[in-house]
């Protein structure tokens, strides 16, 4: 099984062996402990639990405390469930090291809210011409018909919230890996902000 | 405070780049790959910003080459660049010689400063 929890540090760019410069966004990511194994007898289907990002016992509840004492792992912020089923266990601890430069990975988390926005920005719609006594700017238009079918189509393109929702960005590479410092190197951009909390597949 | 992308920065920079700056005369010589074989190409011109820190800094050198006007921008601290001469010690008053793009021939160059 190839997954991690992480957190984005922010963009750099590294120097390659050839002298090509890379962008690459940088990730603490681990090391992730295993607090439980979801099987199909028991659950209904196969995964793995993983905990990231250690915190004072004060920091959770006691529902949560309970489950991480079961598992003998300390308080950790964050728990997610990879699907399927791998060879860890519970109590073993997943690292960066599970990466290798080149691997192509894909990376989820919540990307930055834009707020509520007009359909111009969140959709792409185009837009009305700026002048020439034009009074149509960035209005959405026509959203249906009239009296048939006398109502708004559910899904129709509107304005409303933007961003502050996952995002997965597939097909990302793996530049290098610090196990010591447990730094996770990918090439390209994550979703989310600086801090925010990113989960990476193999 | 030096954060995990300062010291990852840190060990890129090289400590063997000399004190430049725009209106300098320099001379970069250039690590070229051509096929299988590698040899150094050297690019002299008058140095005409310096932009970015860290490792993100770049300079860009202006030269005249069979009349016409050639720019090339490198980064500071690219493993490609063999070594940076600085070859004369310009005297300007701006830090960015965008202006020299439209000059030509005598008032397109750069006092030189006297020690």
């Amino acid at each position: 099984m190839k997954a991690i929890l992480g957190k984005k540090l922010g963009m750099t760019q590294v120097f390659g062996e050839d002298g090509t410069v890379t962008s690459v966004t940088v990730l603490q990511a681990g090391p992730c402990v295993v607090t439980q194994k979801k099987t199909t007898q028991r659950d209904g289907y196969e995964a793995t639990q993983l905990a990231f990002q250690e915190v004072k016992a004060k920091k959770l509840n006691k529902p949560l405390l309970g489950h991480l004492k079961k598992s003998g792992a300390a308080p950790h912020r964050h728990l997610v469930e990879v699907p399927g089923s791998d060879e860890l266990t519970v109590g073993d601890t997943v690292t960066v090291e599970v990466f290798e430069p080149g691997d192509k990975i894909r990376v989820s988390g919540i990307g930055k809210g834009k707020g509520f926005q007009g359909v111009m920005k969140r959709h792409n719609f185009k837009g009305g011409p700026g002048g020439h006594g034009a009074r149509f700017h960035r209005a959405p238009g026509s959203i249906g018909a009239s009296a048939s079918p006398a109502r708004v189509f559910k899904g129709t393109r509107l304005p409303g919230q933007m961003g502050n929702k996952k995002v997965t960005q597939s097909g990302l590479t793996v530049v290098s890996t610090d196990p010591e410092r447990n730094l996770l190197l990918i090439k390209g951009a994550v979703p989310g902000g600086k801090g925010s909390l990113v989960f990476v597949r193999g | 405070m030096t954060t995990v992308i300062d010291t990852l920065e840190q060990q890129q920079l090289r400590d063997d780049v000399p004190v430049f700056k725009a209106g300098d005369t320099v001379r970069v010589h250039f690590r070229v790959v051509e096929g299988t074989r590698e040899r150094i190409q050297v690019f002299q011109g008058i140095c005409i910003k310096r932009q970015g820190h860290g490792v993100r800094e770049t300079f860009t050198v202006r030269k005249q080459s069979f009349g016409v006007g050639v720019e090339r921008t490198f980064p500071v601290h690219s493993p490609k660049i063999d070594r940076i001469e600085v070859m004369a010690i310009g005297d300007v008053s701006r830090a960015k010689l965008y202006y020299l793009r439209k000059k030509v021939g005598k008032k397109a160059r750069v006092r030189e400063k006297r020690a």
